[in-house]
């Protein structure tokens, strides 16, 4: 119950008017810069509690073997024209790596 | 051309096979490593099976989970998660707004469209807005139902698979699966910004969520959000003022 409120309603209310407006609303109204930078702010908060704060195994390993696997992954991605692939392994190679020395 | 009206031609169930194939590409391959990650998150905060499965299904759209998630972990109550959660899916809806003109003809009814809006997020979108223009107007609703379908079917089953293995797995593996989630949005977060406002945004979303975490546990996603995101778009009104001036 709880997901279906919390989650499901407030995640389809937005899909629902975004057909309801398709046409109606400029993509660049300043309004809609606005909701953008926010919701980009609150999902980076959670990217950055994720990476800071985490949880079960990824918890017993150091914050600075995170931080740094996760800003030379994103290193890797802008290096190499934006390639997700090579963001991500680029992360989990160097935390593996970390992880096998002890680092 | 050519190609374009013999394919018009192909039966609807030939498009809804070609959007299942569609799925099964590199962007969805990231899209299922990150809903591995999910399962071992939602597994870590105490979720159950069932529930992590519902989510997927329901909800479809990884940082409305992870946040919803994390709100369930903590304990926050109904309005507060709620809110949290809406702030974080807005995102959809010019998304939304700017795949429904592509699949709408002078045919198409509108409770199609409200019904395959449910499969949007950032990789179906992505696959679409890049393969839609190939696909006979009529045609896309049934394309995009398939590739829609075969995504949410595809990652309920991950994740139910991942979540019952995820005892079993060594804790470096189960370290590196953690990882992956925040990696899957960091890249397709910043490559799907569309201004360099949505970039600084990110920026500084990534350093207050943390903050606000010691600060503010209780609301700290919420306030990262609305002060990351209206500096950022003060900042892009300010450079334009400059630019003007």
């Amino acid at each position: 119950m709880f997901i279906l409120v919390a989650g499901f309603a407030a995640t389809d209310i937005w899909r629902f008017l975004g057909v309801y407006l398709g046409g109606k609303l400029s993509e660049d109204s300043d309004l809609l810069v606005l909701v953008r930078t926010m919701a980009t702010a609150l999902v980076a908060a959670v990217i950055g509690n994720l990476i800071v704060f985490p949880g079960g195994a990824l918890a017993h390993t150091s914050l600075d073997l995170r931080i740094a696997a996760a800003a030379l992954g994103f290193v890797g991605y802008l290096v190499s024209g934006k390639r997700m692939v090579v963001g991500i392994a680029t992360a989990e190679s160097l935390l593996l790596a970390g992880l096998y020395l002890n680092f | 051309m050519s190609t374009w009206t013999s394919d018009a031609a192909a039966l609807r169930s030939t498009w809804f096979l070609r959007g299942v194939r569609a799925a099964f590409s590199l962007p969805g391959l990231i899209l299922v490593s990150s809903f591995i990650g999910f399962a071992a998150l939602a597994k870590d905060a105490g979720v159950t099976m069932a529930q992590a499965a519902f989510m997927t299904g329901t909800v479809w759209a990884l940082p409305s989970m992870v946040v919803l998630v994390g709100a369930i972990g903590s304990g926050a109550a109904l309005p507060a998660a709620m809110f949290a959660v809406t702030l974080s899916a807005i995102r959809l809806m010019p998304m939304v707004m700017a795949l429904a003109p592509e699949m709408r003809t002078g045919k198409t009814r509108q409770c199609v469209l409200y019904l395959l809006a449910h499969f949007v997020a950032v990789t179906s979108w992505v696959l679409a807005m890049e393969r839609l223009k190939r696909v006979p107007p009529p045609m896309r609703t049934t394309y995009y139902a398939g590739l829609g379908g075969t995504l949410v079917t595809t990652n309920v089953i991950v994740v139910t698979v991942v979540y019952a293995v995820a005892d079993a797995l060594p804790s470096a593996v189960s370290a590196a699966l953690l990882m992956l989630t925040p990696m899957y949005f960091l890249t397709s977060l910043w490559g799907s910004a569309r201004e360099r406002a949505g970039h600084v945004a990110m920026v500084l979303g990534l350093v207050l969520g943390p903050v606000f975490h010691i600060v503010l546990p209780q609301i700290d996603l919420l306030v990262a959000g609305l002060i990351g995101g209206t500096v950022a778009y003060g900042l892009q009104l300010w450079r334009r003022k400059v630019r003007a001036a």
